[in-house]
């Protein structure tokens, strides 16, 4: 199929319905209300299942219900609605559900603003409910990027009976770029037979449920999540390498949005003669710890930048990640600020200078 | 022999952990029962709350899904969405579905959801230790309100039957009481006709139970019936408030 221009809120709902989800709950806010509108508008056209919510709690409590009930199942949402939807994402990582969630981060604290932000990092990867547990995080950079990974959202949330958790920005969200959706294909559902409320019929009864009284019980299932978190990092940590091959002196670290200045801003720097590359997590959980820590170990390697827009979310698992062996050079716009070309150029000079690089030299 | 008695085919076999006298065993039964009745115990999805039936999904023999507190109704409008061939219920107390989860049974409600709810309102909050619930009693002694519940402070105990009754979309809403054997026949006969709405598509039953619990009551089993019936009844009259052919 030939390439479409697709606004990316509209894109995202496509790309779940061709993944075979025919089922959609969710609650308007901007800037990502047009997902639902799509899907308020695509489904009963395909025989799929819409519903308007009554709020983020209820949305992502539906969605507890329906991939309990076997389906693939989305809901989108941004911010202070992603807040509200930290219950069910504990109750569904607990109750081993596969369910996919999109969340179009805005500036925050607070009601915030609706324009670009990544100040939802923490929340995102860390956990963001109650309890022990992770979602799978993806954070795409283009809308064509976007398609794919809510395409393959769906079948990484049945491999680990997780959910995944897409993140964003209004930037992408309404943005227009072409997408191809034929570039990835979706693998089948897995079968849900022997967990999903389907009915009992002919088998025995499935139970939908994450209460352990005793403690023992309990804490044997965290380890249980530990051994899968551990298995997402070795078989499911995706990321992308920017003119890293040439032994550069510096690796900038960022995703999303943010990442698609930084490669501006790093193509600029290459045609001065600056030494540097991009190290581009696509999957915010699990994280590339190994490969950035390999980087910064190699012997050409002399510092790491972060470019992030939040306080310096991600930053502390950069640092985590080369075991603060030297400073790492930190530049963020907030509250809804998309850093420009220029002053992320600005300040990857600067960190060349503060870091007695070679530079431009070189 | 010919059994005359036995356990519900839709019942596990596991011994349940409620007080004695605790009605939520007998609402549990007879759900059972009807469940037996109607030959649905393959197509049956069951709700559970956050309350003292919680492990509801332990005692039911049949397919079932927890719910965070309050949030059943959502749930169930999940399951039932994209598998409108099952049979789904919740089953809730009211600290439950009166106070945390108002929102979520008035909207499910009103979107007319083919669902069953069970609502078991027995005046307080049983799994906490004996809390006021919205649907305490004026006056009524609670760990919360140790003088009585102050209805200045706190306002009247909600009735949700009737206020789900107010909603335009056509629904089956019944009051009944367990606090007699004459009352839970009448209950049970109010189950029934809620699963066959539901059964039949047409459309969101709610049936309300007033129920007891002795022990957060401080009254033994037979004090209990009584002061549900000189103190509840009075403010909660039964009887069916909606049915789907009301104009
Ligand atoms: C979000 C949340 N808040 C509070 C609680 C604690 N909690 C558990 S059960 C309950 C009240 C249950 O009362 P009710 O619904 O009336 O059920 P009953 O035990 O009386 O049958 C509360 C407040 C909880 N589990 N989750
Ligand atoms: S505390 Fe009350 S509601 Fe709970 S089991 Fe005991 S009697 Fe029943
Ligand atoms: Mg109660």
């Amino acid at each position: 199929m030939p390439k479409i221009l697709m606004k990316g809120a509209e894109a995202i709902g496509e790309a779940a319905i061709r993944a075979g989800c025919l089922s959609y709950f969710g609650y308007p806010i901007t800037p990502q209300s047009e997902v639902g509108e799509y899907m308020s508008r695509r489904l009963p056209e395909v025989g799929g299942v819409f519903v308007q919510a009554e709020s983020e709690v209820a949305a992502s409590q539906m969605i507890y219900g329906a991939a309990g009930a076997g389906v693939r199942v989305m809901t989108t949402t941004s911010s202070p609605g992603y807040s509200l939807m930290a219950e069910a994402m504990s109750y569904i990582a607990a109750s081993e559900l596969p369910a996919v969630v999109v969340n179009i981060v805005r500036g925050g604290p607070g009601l915030g603003g609706i324009l670009p932000s990544q100040g939802d990092y923490f929340q995102a990867v860390k956990g963001g409910g109650h309890g022990d547990y992770r979602c799978l995080v993806l954070a795409p950079a283009t809308v064509q990027e976007f398609v794919e990974c809510v395409m393959k959202a769906f079948p990484l949330a049945e491999k680990y009976l997780n959910p995944v958790l897409l993140i964003g920005d209004g930037m992408l969200a309404q943005m227009m770029e072409p997408v191809d959706f034929d570039a990835v294909k979706t693998a089948p559902q897995l079968d849900v037979e022997g967990w999903a409320t389907t009915g009992c019929k002919d088998r025995p009864r499935n139970v939908v449920e994450c209460l352990w009284l005793d403690p023992q019980l309990c804490e044997d299932f965290n380890f249980e999540l530990i051994e899968k978190y551990k298995r997402m990092t070795a078989e499911d940590c995706y990321f992308e390498e920017y003119l890293l091959d040439d032994e550069p002196e510096m690796v900038v670290v960022a995703y999303g949005t943010t990442s698609r200045i930084v490669r501006t801003a790093i193509e600029e720097l290459r045609k001065d003669g600056y030494k540097l590359g991009m190290l581009r997590p696509i999957t915010l959980f699990p994280f590339p710890f190994e490969r950035l820590r390999a980087l910064s170990d190699a012997p050409y390697m002399k510092a790491v930048s972060v470019v992030e827009m939040s306080q310096g979310q991600m930053l502390e698992d950069v640092r985590w990640a080369i075991r603060d062996q030297y400073p790492v050079g930190f530049f963020c716009r907030m509250g809804g600020i998309v850093p420009s070309p220029e002053e992320v150029i600005d300040f990857l000079k600067k960190e060349f200078v503060t870091r007695g690089l070679k530079g431009a030299k070189s | 022999m010919k059994t005359i008695f036995d356990r519900p085919e839709s019942m596990t076999k596991i011994e349940s952990h409620y007080c004695p006298g605790c009605t939520h065993g007998v609402a549990h039964r007879m759900v059972a029962e009807i469940v037996d009745e109607m030959g649905i115990r393959g197509k049956t999805v069951g709700i559970a709350p956050v309350g003292c039936s919680v492990l509801i999904y332990k005692y039911m023999d049949t397919d079932m899904q927890s719910a965070a507190h309050g949030r059943a109704p959502a749930v169930a409008t999940g399951v039932k969405r994209v598998r409108p061939d099952l049979c789904v219920y919740t089953y809730q107390g009211d600290g439950d579905l009166a106070s945390i989860g108002m929102g979520e049974i008035v909207h499910a409600a009103n979107r007319g959801e083919k669902i069953t709810v069970v609502f078991i309102n027995n005046a307080v909050y049983g799994m906490t230790g004996g809390q006021m619930a919205p649907t305490s009693m004026p006056g009524q002694k609670t760990t919360t309100s140790p003088k009585g519940r102050d209805i200045e402070l706190c306002g009247s105990p909600i009735r949700m039957a009737e206020l789900l009754s107010t909603l335009k979309t056509p629904s089956y809403v019944v009051r009944a009481s367990l606090h007699s054997p004459a009352h839970i026949v009448s209950s049970k006969k109010a189950l029934r006709q809620a699963f066959k709405y539901q059964l039949a598509g047409t459309c969101f039953s709610f049936v309300e139970l007033l129920s007891i619990c002795p022990t957060n009551w401080g009254f033994t089993p037979v004090q209990s019936n009584k002061w549900l019936k000189d103190t509840m009844l009075p403010y909660y009259p039964l009887g069916v408030f909606k049915t789907p052919e009301d104009k």
